[in-house]
């Protein structure tokens, strides 16, 4: 009987607390300088990082989220490491983002970037981007490659990260 | 062929430049275009005769960060239209590949939202890549010469109308009421690409 209620406990636990695990794994950023520091400048020398910027509203976007996912699962054990920046709103995270993840069982790193003075921050990132999303950013060390285009298939992007990536 | 190797990279780079940067900057000559409207008539700009300058707007029914600004559209044609500014909206989308950016669906939309403005469907995607739009939406304010004075956003907070600090479209539009050049000219905002096939 004991055994029973502690098998009900962990399912519980699988079941209803999963969610609210991945929830608080959503980070929002207000401003883009801390984005900044966290996100694109805190990188180490030996690793490579895909940076794709995307939103639940986004159509692409959305379109080629799986060509990540399946990068990132091919990657993941390697000096590697993706980010998915949502530019969803905030007021979306319950309702939007964090259901997506969880029906897309997405396992690459999701933040979210809330700040909404895109003019002060899109240069930032890099002066080539218009502001159409999705765009992704491929960062080795002080390379930079930059793409502002819907990709189609895991290996169009596994193309472009060789040409940092080193084994 | 180290040089060689140079000169290719170079030529890429270039090659590169060039498409990154086709489409009008400030201070080019717009061309006119003859586009058809949720009304079914013919537009071009050369036909606004009143007008003094035209708030050319790229825009379409499905792209969430478009929808967020057609009551700001409708705001700036009852404002600006007075003055003689002229907002005139242009969907560049291929319905084949966003089916809720049919011509049909225009005409639901704006009578759902009663525009007080063109309309236009950009059939074939011939105008926007002249301008060089990228994503919706995307403004370029022509003066009466069809000189483009501004490209960019419309304020400063695509989600939240009440947080504008400001309002560039609008800045820019008073700027040339004064005889003056736009500051800014140019902004960016997060918007979504235009739909092409691939």
């Amino acid at each position: 009987m004991k055994k029973n209620s502690c098998h009900w406990i962990v399912t519980f636990i699988c079941l209803f607390g999963f969610p609210y695990l991945l929830m608080g794994q959503v980070k929002i950023f207000e401003k883009f300088d801390e984005f900044n520091q966290v996100v694109l400048e805190n990188i180490s020398e030996d690793t490579t990082y895909v940076i794709n910027f995307w939103a639940t509203w986004c159509g692409p976007c959305v379109k080629e989220l799986p060509y990540f996912e399946e990068l990132n699962e091919k990657y993941a054990s390697m000096a590697f490491k993706q980010v998915l920046v949502s530019l969803d709103s905030p007021r979306k995270m319950d309702s939007k983002v964090v259901p997506f993840i969880e029906e897309n069982e997405v396992k690459s790193e999701v933040v979210l970037l809330a700040d909404g003075k895109y003019n002060n921050w899109i240069d930032l990132v890099d002066p080539r981007w218009s502001g159409a999303i999705p765009i992704t950013l491929i960062l080795k060390g002080n390379e930079k490659l930059f793409y502002e285009k819907e990709f189609h298939s895991m290996e169009e992007i596994e193309i472009e990260l060789l040409k940092l990536f080193k084994i | 062929m180290k040089n060689l190797v140079n000169t290719l990279l170079l030529a890429c780079l270039v090659a590169f430049t060039v498409t990154a940067q086709s489409g009008y900057a400030v201070g080019d000559k717009a061309s006119d275009f003859n586009l058809k409207g949720i009304d079914d008539k013919m537009h071009s700009m050369a036909s606004m005769e009143d007008a003094k300058g035209f708030i050319v707007t790229f825009t379409c029914n499905t792209c969430p960060y478009a929808v967020m600004y057609e009551d700001r559209l409708i705001e700036l044609q009852n404002e600006f239209g007075p003055k003689g500014y002229q907002v005139v909206a242009i969907n560049p989308n291929d319905p084949d590949v966003k089916p809720g950016d049919s011509f049909a669906s225009m005409k639901v939309r704006a009578e759902e939202k009663s525009f007080n403005f063109p309309y236009l469907f950009d059939e074939g995607q011939v105008v926007y890549p002249m301008y060089g739009a990228t994503k919706t939406p995307h403004v370029f304010l022509l003066d009466k010469s069809l000189t483009v004075k501004y490209i960019g956003a419309i304020d400063d907070s695509p989600r939240d109308a009440s947080a504008v600090e400001e309002r560039y479209l609008a800045n820019a539009i008073n700027a040339l009421e004064m005889s003056k050049d736009p500051d800014p000219s140019f902004t960016k905002a997060i918007g979504c690409s235009i739909k092409v096939k691939s």
